[in-house]
């Protein structure tokens, strides 16, 4: 029936009409805000779809194909890999839907299937700019040179758009060992544990990355506010 | 603590991932530091900001070959 009607984005009833209309939001971090990166009732749609329910499978890529586009898109930085890495991606997840160990998130496991793909196309395409080594620490780059209040909140300051620009254009000059563990860490949200696995580096070296992206990331940031000349109002 | 050692450690510092005593000393440093203050607060201010954005546009196109793909390998599946 379902090869038949091809129909998606679909929810056909059965198992999919229990889940939570509603779900409450969680967030492991106190300092952020609650998200809506995985929902509460993922379980759910995972057990229907193990169970051979295809419009459960569907409805978990229209929940998650936006946000693996994006990490691969940023990963790889170019539009054919990122297409091809995530459909490899939700083709992986869906051949191997049986491997997975529901303790942990399937969209954290989505990620990190999607990440792989991601990478294994940018070392082929960039074989020299994405290390598994420590990158040499620079003194000049760790500390800051000038530090100044942002005065009211950026959020406040900037419309959405606007922000959205900043945003894109300051994390795409990072260097891709820094920008790819900020990704999975800061945008996705996996653990450092996580991350290292996905990456291939150890949690030592996740976290000294991580410092360094978000040092720049602030730095960048505080130019480009000063740049759009909106700094101080 | 001086600046260098808050700075070595501020991303931890947002995480949560410091010993009770590392925490401490950052916490009576920043009493007396603004510049450190403004620092761990734009760093945590910079993370929220991107935590989950929407950084990304998602063609249609592109959502609607992935569909296709996906359809074809269900349907393969099941035959």
């Amino acid at each position: 029936m379902y090869c038949a009607t091809l129909a998606m984005p679909s929810i056909q009833p059965g198992l999919l009409a229990n889940l939570v209309k509603a779900p409450s939001l969680s967030s492991s971090n106190p300092h952020r805000l609650p998200s809506t990166v995985a929902r509460e009732d993922e379980h759910l749609l995972v057990a229907a779809a193990k169970a051979g329910d295809a419009s459960a499978f569907e409805e978990l890529v229209n929940r998650y194909e936006r946000k693996i586009f994006r990490l691969t898109m940023n990963i790889t930085r170019n539009r054919e890999d990122a297409e091809d890495a995530m459909q490899d991606a939700f083709m992986k997840a869906y051949s191997h839907l049986d491997r997975f160990q529901e303790d942990s998130r399937f969209y954290t496991w989505l990620v990190r299937i999607a990440a792989n793909e991601a990478l294994m196309r940018l070392r082929k395409r960039r074989p020299n700019q994405v290390s598994l080594d420590e990158p040499i620490e620079s003194e000049d780059d760790f500390i800051p040179q000038q530090i100044e209040d942002w005065g009211p909140s950026p959020e406040q300051r900037f419309a959405q758009t606007e922000m959205r620009d900043i945003l894109r254009g300051v994390i795409e000059e990072l260097p891709p060992d820094f920008r790819i563990v900020f990704l999975l860490r800061d945008v996705e949200g996996l653990s450092t544990e996580e991350t290292a696995e996905t990456v291939g580096i150890s949690e030592a070296a996740v976290k000294s990355r991580l410092l360094r992206a978000r040092l720049k990331l602030r730095q960048k940031l505080d130019t480009r506010f000063r740049q759009n000349g909106k700094h101080g109002l | 603590m001086d600046c260098e050692g808050v700075i070595r450690r501020v991303s931890r510092y947002i995480d949560g991932d410091l010993e009770a005593t590392v925490v401490e000393e950052i916490e009576l440093h920043l009493k007396t530091c603004r510049d450190c203050t403004i620092l761990v607060q734009q760093t945590r201010i910079t993370v929220n900001l991107y935590y989950d954005s929407d950084l990304v546009d998602f063609p249609v196109e592109v959502q609607a070959r992935l569909h296709e793909t996906i359809r074809r390998k269900i349907c393969k599946d099941q035959k």
